[in-house]
């Protein structure tokens, strides 16, 4: 078998063992307060997290272009309670437009 | 399930779409790094976890080792592992159910599910199905176009498609973000994410603010 066959199989047992060990976790594990607090923070921090390198990071440096302006518009989309598909549309429009010219 | 969320709904889709359009770069990019239409197509369909898939791509152009491209895939994974924490409680499937749920657990259906929290628990569990379905589905298309070479598209820059997509995480975590407790705990993820990206290998960055999950979530909230 090749390598990448290899690569191919053994990630994806990987993925699947890891988030289906997730649900294998007995719910009264779960319910101690301060677990649940870090528990709903998680998703919050990694998006956080995920928001901010995929704006101003490229292959690990940091990089400043249309992306940031594109973000700056979203946020001011969504600071005026813009609907959802608003928001996006206007991020990629900004950042598009500011690539192209 | 009754009648979806309309709000809900829209909002699953355009995450779906948005997102599974990157399929084609990653297409490209497994294609490149020597990986056959094939297996780039395995990959999407039974690895479905975008970070982990451009590191394997990354891994194995740049020469790696098998190992190597298994092990970061896996590191970046436990994002996944930790999704699967939050959304079980939610979710309660057993069985198949739970198979399928497990397999669907990624950044996007997480975060649209989080983002219907003030709709209820319905609506969290019909973003978080229909979320995962619409990426699967965009996601495996796109790729597959992308490993035969579709350039139609060409940049996704071109496109606004790098905007875009953190645009749709942003307006995902926004209505989780009511107080200024919150919002000082979001920033500081996203500050440490951005310093440590230097320094540390792709993903790393992001899988260490739970770090501040931890320490923020420790003490009660004031």
């Amino acid at each position: 078998m090749s390598t990448f066959w290899i690569v191919v199989i053994g990630s994806s047992i990987a993925l699947f063992a890891l988030r289906y060990s997730g649900y294998l976790i007995p719910e009264k594990y779960l319910t101690n307060p301060r677990v649940l607090r870090i528990n709903t923070l998680i998703p919050i921090v990694l998006m956080s997290a995920m928001v901010g390198v995929q704006t101003v990071t490229e292959n690990g440096k940091w990089v400043i272009d249309q992306r940031l302006a594109g973000i700056a518009v979203a946020v001011i989309a969504l600071m005026l309670k813009a609907p959802y598909f608003f928001v996006m549309i206007s991020a990629a429009l900004t950042s598009a437009l500011l690539y192209r010219f | 399930m009754s009648r979806v969320n309309r709000a809900t709904a829209t909002q699953s889709f355009s995450v779906s779409f948005t997102v599974g359009l990157y399929g084609t770069a990653f297409g490209a990019a497994s294609i490149a790094a020597g990986f056959s239409v094939l297996q780039t197509c395995f990959l999407s369909l039974l690895t479905f976890s975008g970070a982990s898939q451009f590191a394997v791509a990354g891994v194995m152009g740049a020469g790696g080792t098998a190992i190597s491209a298994i092990a970061t895939a896996s590191l970046l994974g436990t994002r996944n592992m930790l999704y699967a924490l939050r959304m079980a409680p939610i979710l309660r499937v057993t069985g198949v159910k739970k198979v399928i749920a497990a397999h669907i657990t990624i950044d996007e259906s997480t975060g649209v599910a989080i983002s219907q929290e003030k709709l209820g628990t319905q609506a969290m569990k019909e973003g978080f199905w229909l979320t995962g379905f619409g990426v699967y589905t965009f996601w495996n298309i796109f790729t597959l176009l992308g490993a035969l070479g579709a350039q139609a598209m060409g940049n996704p820059s071109a496109w606004g498609l790098d905007a875009a997509v953190p645009a749709a995480f942003l307006g995902l975590l926004w209505p989780n973000l009511t107080n200024n407790y919150e919002r000082a705990i979001a920033v500081s993820a996203l500050v440490m994410a951005i310093v440590l990206s230097p320094v540390l290998s792709a993903g790393l960055p992001i899988i260490s603010t739970v770090v501040l999950a931890v320490v923020f979530g420790w003490k009660a909230r004031t």
